[in-house]
């Protein structure tokens, strides 16, 4: 491509891009600094474990609304099955975690016996161990590879960012877009959630895989470390992404897939490969929701096939729609405040309401309450809560009386328009 | 039923003058109680009774039945429907009525005698135990009712004797049944009783003829019962030796290492005959390892070098030579112990020329059940199309017509059937309460869509993404809210009689009436659907505002006006969908997501903006499912998942779906 | 290696004993799919939890119930049983439906040394130092029931129809074992696995139906679960199949499930429990008549409550003749607790941690109870079946061996965890 010619009238260097970054970076490293310093890992123990595995997670779903972002709020393509990604991701290194760590038992009750156990009895028995509970007892082909801590590792990479590949092209190339690719990105994560309940996936089925929590080799270690490695490790990642997110969506590479999102035959028109770019967005994401994943079902400690169930996925646009399309730090806003408001509902802490004729019971009402949101969010704040981050900026969009700047209004194109 | 069953109640009739004698002795000593014959015979078998077990149970029938008593047909049959009691503090029998409360409260019992039918007194319930007959004894009871009831003046009597044949045939009812046909007044239980008797014939004819005969009028029958006759005559066993007798009952040979036997279960079968030393499995190998340690190495080789099946094999070598083990079978062994047999199947059940008729008449059954199975299936098929469609009608009209997607639109098919169930609440008669309900879950779900269009969907319509997000919310909220008003149990909602049971073509085809009205319904909507969109204002107007509405405003149309009847017609519609689906599944606050993802697709893959194209992708995704089920039926999951990714695969060369519009209209 | 950290983990636990007012968690899923079947048992435990409350508490200490909504999601059991133990300091958590979601909570229970209630009957194979059964292992149900149908049913031919998940995979696989090891030969067992929630049964019940073309009767043991029952039931009645002609035995369907239908058409078929609301007992009566008063008089009791009621008593008693909530002392303290069945007779709690019950098998009546047509004598749970090869040399007993898994052929214990 003719990029000398095109060369970026900025300085490339993409902290200096957006103040955002830098502020982003910023907090995220107190977060983990307070949060560190706090654990229970650390003694002081102001906050529980349990607290530490709920923020690390959050971590992991930020760094998974950042690919959505990126997919969505910037190039206009709403995938409702990136979950299926992020469930790859835990699939795959939980395959690696359940195995080493059968395997560990497994010789440590066999070195009692007569003779050494062959490779086969061995295997065998670890077969028994994990596949016991679903009624099978002999390794299915799928784990052929699961001994192997680096392949495993490979395959979280590999294998969403194939799936997505393919996927994509077919897609893509059918000129599929808009609500359709919507549904038909659901009908993929329902087909492979829908695979992965049979017992014939080889992956335990409904029950999932499970125990993940503990790491291979490190039982000494207690929870309340093992919690904030993880969380170190999530934090790490998401910086990572967001870094890696800001850098994509800089410079011309950024203009192009915005392009997309607001005219896609204009930006064709202009001789760019559309389906070539949005082809790379796609399977970049996928792949960063694999990542994701690997890092947050260790924490979570058990992955099953309705972790992928098309609502995951929604809840996932949801995330990003409330915090806010088109800026990653919106992303990141959206997935942590949803998921930890959440989680606070149901835990039972929120008090009931009295009011008289009746008592609201947060764990009843929650949901209905997260609903009315969402619909109040989309009609009256489609800039969700990073809207509010304009107001402090006061950056204003250009008044255009309205005149649209794309087929889709909502695409909050606007501001960023002032921006470039 | 076991042999032992029979061979008891022979010794009971062997031994009937001698039980005769001590009937009479027992009845004479309890003569001051006065008991009945039929209450003595009752407290003879007392302790089986009270046991009530369908293996020991059988002595006990048969003496009643053999009794001769006037009443003990009707023993036999109060027995049967539990009401028989037998009172703890003497062990008698009696049946019993529900006699309200006594003073205190406590439940009462009206004793009535067994013998003659006379009321006997009151008794409370606590001290009296009712005999509970399972079904095994049930059927019991009733295969020696048969000859009771057979010729009975009762046609209800009749046909549950014929019954009780159908489900435990005895040899005894051969007899009995032969005798009851032409005195037989009604020519439907007539029939009945034609074809029960060859039925019986088949089994238990001692006349080859006769039995080739019945089997012979059967061929091409679909029955069940047909089938259940002739496959245990030609049963066959596996059977092996050194050469092929010569014998006439010989069905096929069987080769080793083919489909039907492999070569391990031909090795197994020799080994179970003593024909061939057993195989050493790893297990068995490992054990004679583990038995023949010495000094901490077995044959020479260390314990700790014994980690390999290739180090195993060589110790084991070793200890066969020094001759403390038995050697292995070698593969070449093996072999040629196979190839010394032969192994071939061999009829059991009956003599040849009866096995071959079977055989016959079960191929030409076999035929036309083949033939009927495949029209089930397209039945099937059509119902399943049909229920998707009618899941997808509405959805037709609010995403395919007006392009609003409502992910809500699974929790009106909810609202629609919670309707249903709330009327039932308050009209108890099923059949009018079906009636208010289909009309009031299209007005509930109507005033419902209006709502949501006038508050969230107007203001979105050129964010169709958006309005997927905040439908999504409304469909979240409203779930819960049917959770926090109904409760988290399935609620019911129950079909009137007239529309339960099933429509019965023959014993393969049938389709149940409730889905069976489903297909109708969806029929009635599709026409319901043409009309109003080709033959109303309404539709004129909904057509005008969807291709153009600024143009359609010009008109003198009022868009908003439209856009709204037209997503309130669709919600109606998906409630009516509501309460039929409710009426042939389940009612709870999940019941709509289970349609949502399927409805879209049925929608997608049939072309969006064109109600045909909806019933041709309804169509086929319910032959898809139901054709792939039909390859793998003990995986219903696995037919699901294929079907979508078939889908998916569709879209993607077909993208518009199967009718794709053209022209403006596509652009819209 | 393992047990010494949990020794010290256990020895941590302590601290916590005797504060007023003791806390006991409740994990039962309120939203979500399982909520139809979880949400009675958050009331069971409450009203329980009361009435202990009148009587005075435990220890001179008033209870307070601590609930979590874990929304039938596996990993939140996982995350909301570290909170509750963790957090809120619990002395007992009384939780989950399904075996997927108690294996979700496992390794947390394990790592933290907890104790835990398992109410609902289940699949067996698994002994957990932290767990206690009360729900029934498929000796108490699964293999009496088929015992029923094999000798007073006569049947000859068996549909095992489940829905897709751990339990009725295993159950029907030790179901299988045990029907060939009673002569049944491999081609009379039909095996079909549907998903969650199916609802489209005409197939399924047609197949069944033509079972019977080889003149063998048919039997059908259904571990079909929670509201699929309903379309499968439905469909059963609108094909007429008459309990005298293909008799259907369910696990997995007791008063609750009956109650979203109607009956009329499904009179004669069988369920197999250890508790049925006919019971006719006084403490039953007692029992259902308190429920009522408390839920509404349409509101049925049904086994799982029964189970949590045992099992509440158990434990009660057990801190009581402990005199502190330690867990280890309450555990040991557990074994050979006795406590008397609502049916009548005493349930005796075992040293692998499950209850000896009476089995019981009704027919459905036409108001939606069962009529108990056969009792047996208390049968023992038995934690690791005699019926698959695997599993039969295992045997579990805290008592004397300290090992849930112990294997009697190599002398030696698998290991101290559970498989997850």
């Amino acid at each position: 491509m003719s990029d000398a010619t095109l060369a970026p009238r900025r300085p490339r260097f993409m902290l200096v891009d957006k103040p955002s970054v830098l502020i982003f970076l910023a907090a995220l490293g107190i977060l983990t600094l307070v949060v560190t310093l706090l654990s229970d890992g650390m003694g002081t123990g102001a906050i529980s474990t349990s607290f530490v595995k709920t923020l690390g997670k959050t971590l992991c779903l930020c760094l998974v609304a950042i690919a959505m972002d990126l997919v969505w709020g910037y190039c206009g393509i709403l995938s409702l099955g990136h979950f299926a990604f992020f469930g790859i991701g835990g699939y795959a290194i939980g395959m690696w975690l359940m195995y080493e760590r059968t395997r560990l038992i497994v010789e440590e009750s066999l070195a009692g016996a007569v003779l050494p156990p062959t490779p086969q009895e061995v295997s065998d028995a670890i077969a028994v161990q994990i596949f016991g509970v679903v009624g099978a007892s002999e390794f299915p082909p799928i784990w052929a590879l699961a001994h192997s801590l680096p392949l495993q590792l490979a395959a979280v990479v590999v294998v969403p960012g194939l799936l997505a590949l393919v996927f994509g092209w077919l897609a893509f190339r059918s000129r599929v877009t808009g609500v359709y690719l919507s549904i038909l990105t659901q009908a993929m994560t329902l087909a492979l959630s829908l695979y992965l309940f049979q017992n014939e996936s080889g992956l335990r089925g409904n029950n999932g895989l499970s125990g993940l929590q503990n790491l291979p080799g490190l039982d000494d270690v207690p929870q309340a470390t093992l919690s904030l490695w993880f969380f170190w490790a999530s934090a790490l990642a998401l910086a990572l992404g967001y870094l890696l997110a800001n850098w994509v969506v800089s410079g011309k590479f950024g203009n192009v897939i915005r392009g997309i999102r607001d005219d896609e035959a204009r930006v064709r028109f202009l001789g760019y490969s559309v389906e070539g770019y949005k082809l790379f967005i796609f399977t970049l994401t996928a792949v960063i929701a694999g990542i994701a994943g690997a890092l947050y079902y260790p924490q979570a400690g058990i992955i099953n096939p309705a972790e992928i169930a098309p609502i995951a996925s929604i809840y996932l646009a949801v995330w990003v729609a409330i915090g806010g399309r088109g800026r990653l730090y919106g992303a990141v806003i959206g997935a942590g405040f949803v998921s930890l408001v959440s989680t606070w509902f149901t835990g039972g802490q929120a008090p009931d309401v009295n009011l008289g004729v009746y008592t609201i019971k947060w764990v009843d009402w929650w949901t209905v309450l997260l609903g009315l949101s969402f619909v109040l969010v989309t009609l009256f704040a489609p800039k969700g809560i990073g809207g509010l981050v304009d107001l402090i900026t006061e950056r204003r969009a250009p008044d255009r009386h309205g005149a649209d700047l794309g087929p889709d209004q909502g695409s909050f194109r606007e501001d960023e328009a002032s921006k470039e | 039923m076991p042999r032992q069953t029979y061979w008891e109640a022979a010794v009971t009739f062997g031994l009937k003058t001698l039980l005769v004698a001590v009937t009479m002795l027992f009845a004479n000593l309890a003569s001051a109680q006065d008991l009945s014959p039929l209450q003595t015979l009752l407290q003879e078998h007392r302790e089986i009774l009270e046991k009530s077990s369908r293996r020991t149970i059988g002595p006990a029938i048969d003496a009643i039945a053999d009794s001769g008593l006037d009443a003990a047909p009707e023993l036999l049959s109060r027995w049967q429907n539990k009401e028989l009691w037998q009172r703890e503090e003497d062990g008698l029998f009696f049946y019993t009525e529900d006699a309200g409360k006594d003073a205190e409260g406590a439940a009462q019992l009206r004793l009535i005698d067994i013998g003659d039918g006379s009321e006997t007194g009151l008794a409370p319930k606590s001290a009296m135990d009712q005999l509970k007959p399972n079904s095994g004894i049930r059927g019991m009871i009733g295969a020696a009712l048969v000859r009771f009831q057979l010729s009975s003046p009762d046609a209800a009597e009749r046909i549950e004797a014929l019954d009780a044949i159908s489900r435990d045939p005895e040899a005894s009812h051969l007899a009995a049944l032969s005798r009851a046909i032409d005195n037989e007044p009604d020519a439907a239980i007539k029939a009945r009783k034609e074809r029960q008797h060859r039925l019986l014939q088949i089994r238990f004819a001692e006349d080859t003829a006769t039995r080739i005969d019945a089997i012979e009028s059967f061929a091409g029958d679909l029955g069940v019962d047909v089938r259940a006759a002739l496959n245990p005559l030609v049963v066959t066993r596996r059977a092996v030796a050194e050469t092929l007798p010569e014998d006439p009952d010989i069905a096929a040979t069987l080769t080793p290492g083919s489909a039907q036997l492999t070569r391990f279960e031909a090795y197994d079968m020799l080994v179970k005959e003593g024909l061939a030393p057993p195989l050493i499995d790893p297990a068995a190998q490992k054990a004679a390892l583990e038995a023949n340690i010495d000094g901490g190495a077995v044959a020479g080789i260390p314990l700790e070098e014994l980690d390999s099946s290739a180090a195993r094999d060589r110790a084991y070598a070793v200890l066969v030579t020094q001759g403390a083990v038995e050697p292995a079978a070698t593969l070449a062994q093996i072999d040629a112990i196979l190839g010394a047999h032969v192994f071939y199947e061999r009829y059991t059940a009956a003599e040849p020329r009866v096995v071959a008729s079977a055989l016959a008449t079960l191929v030409s059954i076999d035929r036309s059940v083949a033939i009927n199975q495949v029209i089930d299936l397209v039945l099937d098929a059509l119902s399943l199309g049909s229920i998707y469609f009618l899941a997808a009608i509405g959805l037709a009209i609010t995403f395919g017509v007006m392009g609003v997607i409502n992910m809500a639109h699974g929790e009106f098919i909810m609202m629609g059937a919670y309707t249903g169930y709330v009327v039932q609440l308050f009209i108890p008669d099923y059949t009018l309460s079906i009636i208010v309900a289909l009309p009031l879950a299209f007005a509930v779900t109507f005033a419902a869509g209006v709502a949501m269009e006038r508050l969230v969907v107007r203001w979105l319509y050129h964010r169709p993404l958006e309005t997927l997000l905040a439908t999504f919310g409304i469909s979240i909220a409203l779930q819960q809210l049917a959770k926090n008003i109904f409760g988290t149990q399935a609620r019911p909602l129950t079909s009137p009689d007239w529309l339960g049971g099933a429509l019965v073509i023959n014993d393969v085809v049938s389709i149940s009436y409730i889905r069976i009205a489903i297909f109708v319904l969806a029929l009635l909507f599709l026409g319901l659907f043409l009309l109003v969109m080709n033959r109303t204002r309404l539709g004129l107007e909904v057509r005008a505002v969807t291709q153009n509405p600024r143009m359609a405003a010009s008109m003198g149309i009022n868009p908003d006006r439209i856009n709204m009847l037209t997503f309130g017609l669709g919600s109606g519609i998906a409630g009516i969908a509501g309460v039929a689906i409710g009426l042939y599944a389940k009612v709870t606050s999940e019941l709509g997501q289970d349609y949502i993802v399927q409805s879209f697709m049925t929608v997608v893959v049939g072309g969006v903006g064109n109600i045909w194209g909806t019933l041709l992708g309804a169509g086929l995704i319910g032959f898809l499912q139901k054709g792939i089920e039909w390859f793998n039926p003990s995986n219903t999951l696995a037919a699901q998942t294929y079907m979508i990714l078939f889908i998916i695969l569709f879209i993607q060369f077909r993208p518009k779906g199967i009718i794709a519009l053209k022209g403006r209209a596509a652009e819209a | 290696m393992m047990g010494a950290s949990l020794a010290a983990l256990g020895a941590g636990g302590q601290a916590m004993a005797q504060d007023c007012p003791i806390k006991v968690g409740v994990l039962h899923s309120l939203s979500g799919t399982m909520a139809i079947s979880e949400t009675t048992l958050k009331d069971t435990m409450v009203m329980l939890i009361d009435k202990q409350n009148e009587k005075g508490g435990v220890l001179g200490c008033q209870l307070e119930a601590v609930i979590k909504d874990p929304a039938s999601d596996w990993p939140l059991f996982a995350e909301k049983a570290r909170e509750l133990i963790s957090n809120d300091g619990v002395a007992v958590t009384f939780g989950s439906w399904t075996s997927s979601s108690r294996k979700a909570a496992l390794p947390v229970l394990e790592e933290l040394n907890a104790l835990y209630f398992y109410p609902v009957q289940y699949e067996g194979e698994e002994s957990s130092k932290n767990v206690f059964y009360t729900g029934a292992a498929p000796n108490q149900q699964a293999i009496p029931a088929t015992d029923y149908f094999l000798e007073e049913l006569g049947v000859e031919k068996f549909a095992l129809l489940g829905t897709d998940y751990v339990y009725p995979r295993t159950t029907n696989r030790i179901l299988e074992a045990y029907l060939k090891d009673k002569g049944i030969a491999e081609e009379d067992i039909f095996v079909n696995y549907t998903p969650f929630g199916h609802s489209d049964w005409a197939t399924i019940v047609a197949d069944v139906i033509n079972l019977g073309e080889d003149g063998k009767k048919v039997g059908v043991i259904s571990t079909i679960n929670g509201d699929a029952n309903i379309g499968f039931y439905k469909e059963l009645a609108a094909a007429e199949v008459s309990a005298d002609d293909i008799p259907v035995v369910a696990f997995s369907v007791g008063e609750e499930e009956l109650s979203g239908l109607d009956t009329t058409n499904l009179v004669g078929h069988l369920a197999a429990w250890n508790y049925f609301q006919s019971a006719d007992t006084e403490a039953n009566a007692a029992w259902v008549e308190e429920w009522k008063a408390l839920m509404g008089e349409d509101r049925v009791t049904n086994d799982p409550m029964e189970a949590h009621y045992i099992g509440f008593n158990m434990w009660v008693n057990a801190v009581e003749q402990a005199g502190t909530t330690d867990v280890d002392a309450v555990r040991e303290a557990m074994w050979g607790q006795e406590f008397p069945n609502l049916t009548g007779g005493m349930a005796v709690m075992g040293t692998d941690h499950h209850l000896s019950k009476p089995v019981l098998i009704g027919e459905i009546l036409e108001d939606g109870q069962f009529d108990i047509i056969s009792e047996t004598d208390p049968v023992p749970g038995d934690a690791w079946t005699d019926y698959l090869p695997e599993s039969a040399v295992l045997v579990s007993d805290w008592k004397e061996l300290g090992c849930g898994m112990y294997n009697t052929e190599t002398e030696t214990c698998v290991q101290l965890t559970s498989n997850y």
